[in-house]
């Protein structure tokens, strides 16, 4: 039997009134990261691994692992996230895009990864990660 | 009972309710003057914590004579366990705790 590997891709985005410097600075100063996203130890250091960690619910212990990918001041953020609830192991991709405007920002969150199928064969394995790199590179090639 | 996710994202956004949740799952059906033993809040604040969880589809209830039972009902999880559905209700949520934080900052 063949697996296919599924992709999944959520997009959020909003202009807010506020500088990209600001906006900024929520999304990479741990103490102001803590009051809307959860608590965490997070650097803007390319390489840096830290978790969030949240309220544990049902059958899920509350933490995600991450690891940054790229950080481009003002512009761009960018950190693997992959969570340990079964129904959501989804290795995953969070992308932050800042854009200034005559208003503010232009604040875009895309966040993009693939589920494998459940007993899956090396080919599902293999196209899975495949695609999941060849997401990372799409993030790291457009940093370059 | 259909729901949708970001409403039951947003019954378990209070921790009074997920407490109240938890100790149903944990410990069985629960009359809400059992409950409001066990919780830090009124016998009203319980009941009205109840019916957002019910709303939600995360409880259910009976009736017992006089006493209303409530236990947990896991199948109202299910929204949650669709990763688009819970990532895009989580970030939505997120997005606006984000503007609020920013609001606060000052300049």
């Amino acid at each position: 039997m063949t697996t296919a590997a599924e992709t999944l891709s959520v997009v959020t985005e909003k202009e807010m009134s506020h500088p990209p410097e600001k906006v900024w600075r929520a999304l990479t100063e741990t103490s102001l990261l803590d009051e809307w996203l959860m608590k965490n130890d997070f650097r803007p250091v390319v390489g840096h691994k830290f978790s969030l960690r949240t309220q544990p619910v049902g059958n899920w212990n509350g933490i995600i692992d991450c690891e940054v990918l790229a950080v481009e001041p003002h512009r761009r953020l960018s950190y693997t996230w992959v969570s340990g609830i079964d129904a959501l192991r989804v290795q995953s991709v969070v992308t932050w895009t800042l854009k200034a405007t005559s208003g503010g920002t232009l604040v875009r969150m895309e966040q993009s990864g693939f589920r494998a199928d459940q007993g899956q064969n090396y080919q599902g394995a293999k196209y899975g990660w495949q695609l999941f790199f060849g997401g990372l590179e799409r993030v790291l090639g457009g940093l370059a | 009972m259909r729901t949708r996710p970001d409403a039951v994202f947003r019954s378990l956004a209070d921790p009074t309710r997920r407490a109240l949740l938890e100790r149903l799952m944990q410990k069985g059906e629960h009359t809400v003057g059992a409950l409001t033993g066990h919780a830090n809040v009124s016998q009203p604040a319980v009941s009205k914590h109840l019916g957002v969880l019910k709303a939600a589809g995360l409880v259910e209830d009976r009736r017992d004579g006089r006493e209303t039972h409530y236990r947990a009902r896991p199948a109202g999880f299910a929204p949650l366990f669709g990763w688009l559905t819970f990532y895009s209700a989580f970030w939505n949520d997120r997005f606006t705790r984000l503007e609020d934080l920013l609001k606060r900052m000052g300049p």
